[in-house]
């Protein structure tokens, strides 16, 4: 374990004794002893800058599984070290943000930052390990967290809603995604990312490359809610405000984004890729600014902002991954996407977080987030309203904002694209830069709504639940300031980012492209002259506007009115859907009658192993070196099938008690005939226990009743019965004789052997139980221990006034 | 409860039961320790004992059994769960696979020669499980009488 392992699961570590802090030092808000935690480590992560921008990397390594390959290998480079830096950076903002936002008195605080540090160590896993599977665990570990957080308030109906939407539609993309990490391991035979990238070659040249590419991208979109799995974004709006910027804007939805970027060096250059993410994320892009303008609620536009910006970092990471088909080093024609995609991953954390924060602000101060009850804030909220101002004024991609810089640069890359002349893109190409730009123009359109229907207009202090309106105190202020003051910093001074945090960021994406020693060249600047993309921002600007003045005439329309996005009837149909079928399988298959059981049970087996020995034809009977049979173990047998057959034609329970026992007995018995007093021991004791326990039973379970006969029925158990113990002898006495014709050895010759030697005792029975498959005796015990604490259960905790069975 | 009316007066039975007890018992133990080299180990121990104590509740009444075994056979499963794990979790702080289990022969005084295994204690918390949780499983079927 290294410090960087330390570092990365400091967090679960923190999150262990939070608990604690809730509870002994109520005085103090939790969330103080919680924020050291992201500050150190951003301040630790910040000191790693100097490294990766002079190209180097960090790697660590600490075996897990290494039989499987499995290794807990953590890897920093530009991209991870940008990720880490905003999921420590904002992680602090946010904890501090949530320090005034919830209340320690009334809030659950202990579960709330337990989760919180949980999906903090979590997203440092899953951007720092260089191990696949690693990384799988780490991502389902952030689904649960996000899932926790937005049932936070559990109580409510919607907040329960949207976590188990979250949790289904993600933890179904994390499912493919490990699908699609097993192909990548059966095509290169390592989990290893970078080893991954090295045998790239093995990847494209493989018949499973486009399977395993769908899976891996199903898991990246579900995550990054890209269209149509984005539904289950604005749902988990439900979650406490801190956590929506967090999680649901800056870091856990960029975990896809991460993911496509890392894995661009694997499957980029290939037309699929190129176009499976470009087309989703510039739909992603599209739809959710369309949507977003019909919202009524801030944090739902804010939700449906953020769907359609991570639309836009996927479509260019999309087009970006065309780099790899030309692959001409630093030539900016294919690589200005790349670029885009980065800078504006880092501006969108920065204006989202601050406008999710000042959302959270508006509705705590006035107890609601609705639009058309907002109104007039501008003077009553002055900061909160400047902050707004700069946040959306960043997104709406207006200068001098960094929002502006790197909307110009995705315009950039988009216009590039019609000169790619590859992939079809010479006809279907300028499709892409139209798409694009009537899509800012709604994003424009949303901003000016979001901005002039909560600040300007007429104040509604009779539409509010509370009384006073005011400004924020001044320490939830703090964290929603500093973003906008990076907004600003950034906008005016790009450059500080461009070989500190962008650059070697480019260069982890796009690994391979460059020479070694070379870097890429990153000047992001605001006058380009009169170029297109500066005429795009006039015409979006004026149409954006044009569709906000005339916003009385559309929002009369229906397109207004409706609020849910159409594919939400696609999740709640499949969801009731699968509840149904669910409950239908149950009745089937739960009547609540032990003779359905076993008659399901021993059907199945008849008819799989049934169907086995006729389609392998393997059965065999070699009777040349079988032992005489004493005479008395006819006795035995005799006794033995006759206590068997006779039960089912005794009516009252004692007998069927004394019988089963006869049976039990002969069984020990037999087992003495053949020497295992082991076995023969324990046969006995459990008959004696099992006696005991059946008569406890039956003392509470009424009179055998006499059954109507049915004959029919009785045929068809009679037919189950013999066909189960018939199939078993085959299969027995097959068995017996291949094994000898095939010359296997007998696996008890093993544990004679080594019994004394490696495990020190002479009763082999007992040396396998607790030596040589211990394993299995351990579980079993806890088997017996769970039915035993399942009957105190069903017996002890019995619902009151039900009925006795 | 029906044992309650049977038993209270049984003398004969009284009588027999605490010498059986107390042999099958000591057997169980045996049969516990033998258990490496001989027929035995944890859980045909662990069923005898059970058995015993079976004996002792058909006997005598449930007061004088709480006196003599005071102690909750719940508590007693999650023990016994805690000991076998904890024999495979000590070996992997001493950085051997999970469950790893070692022997060696040790002079100890008045017993002289003996062997010693880690099996041992994982046995005795097969054991403990299985008095555990046969004695749950029948005593809750016993006590419920609603």
């Amino acid at each position: 374990m290294t410090l960087l392992h330390w570092a990365t699961i400091s967090p679960f570590l923190l999150a262990i004794v939070i608990p604690f802090f809730f509870k002994y030092f109520k005085r103090i808000h939790t969330g103080w002893f919680v924020m050291i935690l992201p500050l150190v480590l951003f301040i630790y992560f910040l000191s790693l800058i100097p490294v990766t921008s002079s190209g180097e990397v960090i790697v660590r390594s600490v075996p897990w599984v290494p039989s499987l390959g499995i290794n807990f290998d953590l890897y920093i480079d530009g991209l991870s070290l940008l990720f880490v830096l905003l999921i420590t950076g904002i992680g602090t903002l946010v904890v501090l943000y949530s320090i005034y936002y919830l209340s320690k008195v009334k809030e659950k605080l202990n579960n709330f930052y337990v989760y919180l540090l949980m999906f903090m160590g979590a997203m440092l896993g899953v951007v720092l390990s260089d191990n696949l599977i690693v990384i799988y665990v780490f991502w389902e570990v952030t689904s649960i967290a996000s899932s926790l957080l937005i049932s936070y308030w559990f109580h409510r109906e919607k907040s329960t809603y949207g976590a188990q939407k979250s949790m289904f539609i993600t933890v179904f993309g994390g499912l493919s995604m490990l699908g699609g990490f097993s192909l990548l391991y059966v095509m290169t035979g390592t989990f290893s990312i970078r080893e991954i990238i090295a045998n790239v070659d093995l990847v494209t040249g493989s018949a499973l490359f486009l399977p395993a590419m769908i899976l891996v991208l199903l898991g990246a979109f579900t995550k990054s809610a890209q269209f149509p799995f984005h539904i289950w974004l604005p749902d988990a709006m439900e979650a406490p405000t801190p956590v929506s910027a967090y999680l649901h804007s800056a870091t856990m939805v960029k975990a896809g984004i991460y993911l496509v970027a890392r894995l661009t060096a694997v499957f980029g250059g290939s037309a699929e890729w190129f176009w499976i993410v470009t087309i989703t994320g510039l739909t992603t892009l599209m739809w959710g600014s369309v949507s977003a303008i019909r919202q009524k609620d801030l944090k739902s536009i804010l939700a449906f902002s953020t769907v359609s910006q991570l639309g836009l970092i996927m479509s260019l990471l999309g087009v970006g991954s065309a780099a790899y088909y030309f692959n001409e080093g630093d030539n900016a024609l294919y690589t200005v996407a790349i670029l885009a995609a980065v800078f504006h991953l880092i501006n969108h954390a920065t204006f989202k977080g601050s406008l999710f924060m000042t959302a959270g602000i508006i509705d705590h101060e006035t107890g609601t987030r609705d639009i058309r009850k907002l109104g007039g804030l501008m003077t009553i909220m002055p900061v909160t309203a400047t902050i707004s101002l700069i946040g959306l004024a960043s997104m709406a991609g207006l200068p001098p904002f960094n929002g502006f810089l790197s909307k110009e640069l995705f315009f950039t890359a988009m216009l590039n694209v019609t000169e790619y002349g590859i992939f079809n893109l010479e006809t279907f190409g300028v499709i892409l830069p139209i798409v694009a730009w009537i899509a800012s123009i709604f994003t424009f359109a949303y901003c000016l709504i979001m901005f002039f229907k909560t600040f300007t207009g007429k104040f509604k202090p009779e539409e509010l639940d509370v009384d006073h309106v005011h400004e924020a105190p001044f320490g939830m202020l703090i964290s929603p300031i500093i973003l906008g003051l990076l907004v600003v910093l950034f906008g005016l001074f790009p450059n500080i980012l461009a070989y500190t945090l962008i650059e070697p960021a480019m260069a982890a994406i796009l690994p391979g492209i460059l020479e070694p020693g070379q870097v890429f060249d990153v000047y992001i600047h605001h006058w380009h002259g009169f170029v297109p993309e500066l005429f795009m921002t006039f015409g979006v600007v004026i149409l954006g506007t044009l569709i906000f003045t005339t916003m009385k005439k559309w929002s009369q329309s229906g397109f207004y009115q409706g609020e849910r996005d159409i594919f939400n009837h696609v999740y709640d149909g499949g969801y009731a859907g699968l509840i149904n079928g669910a409950q239908g399988v149950t009745r089937v298959q739960m009547t609540g009658r032990l003779r359905d059981y076993f008659i399901y049970m021993c059907s199945f087996i008849i008819i799989i192993l049934g169907y086995t020995i006729y389609r392998y034809d393997v059965l065999s009977f070699d009777t040349s070196n079988l032992s005489p049979i004493d005479p008395y173990m006819w006795v035995i047998s005799i006794i033995f099938i006759g206590s068997v057959v006779s039960v089912p034609f005794i009516n009252n329970r004692i007998g069927v008690i004394i019988v089963t026992g006869v049976v039990g007995f002969v069984v020990a018995l037999m087992f003495v005939v053949f020497r295992a007093p082991d076995l023969a021991l324990t046969q006995l004791l459990v008959e004696t226990v099992t006696v005991v326990l059946f008569m406890l039973a039956f003392y509470h379970l009424p009179k055998l009743k006499k059954e109507p006969v049915n004959i029919r029925f009785n045929l068809f158990k009679l037919f189950i019965a013999v066909g189960f113990g018939a199939i078993m002898t085959l299969v027995s006495i097959s068995a017996f004789t291949m094994g000898g014709e095939a010359g296997f050895a007998s696996i008890s010759d093993y544990f004679t052997e080594n019994a004394k030697e490696l495990a020190g005792g002479y009763n082999i029975v007992n040396v396998i139980l607790v030596d040589f498959r211990g394993l299995d005796t351990m579980l079993e015990i806890l088997v017996l221990g769970i039915a035993a604490l399942a009957v105190v259960t069903l017996i002890k905790l019995r619902l009151k006034g039900s009925e006795d069975v | 409860m029906k044992q309650k009316q049977i038993k209270s007066n049984d003398v004969m039975l009284q009588t027999f039961a605490r010498i059986l007890i107390l042999i099958i018992l000591t057997f169980s133990i045996y049969l516990l320790l033998a258990g490496h080299n001989n027929p035995g180990g944890g859980f045909i121990g662990g069923l005898m004992t059970a058995s015993a104590l079976l004996i002792m509740y058909l006997a005598f009444d449930m007061k004088m059994i709480k006196k003599a075994i005071p102690f909750n056979f719940i508590t007693m499963i999650g023990v016994g769960l805690l000991l076998a794990v904890g024999t495979g979790i000590a070996t992997m702080l001493l950085g051997y696979p999970f469950l790893t289990q070692f022997f060696d022969y040790f002079h100890l005084p008045i017993l002289g020669e003996v062997e010693l295994t880690t099996a041992l204690p994982f046995d005795l918390g097969v054991y403990l499980v299985v008095v555990g949780s046969a004695l749950t499983i029948i005593l809750t079927i016993a006590e419920d009488d609603k």
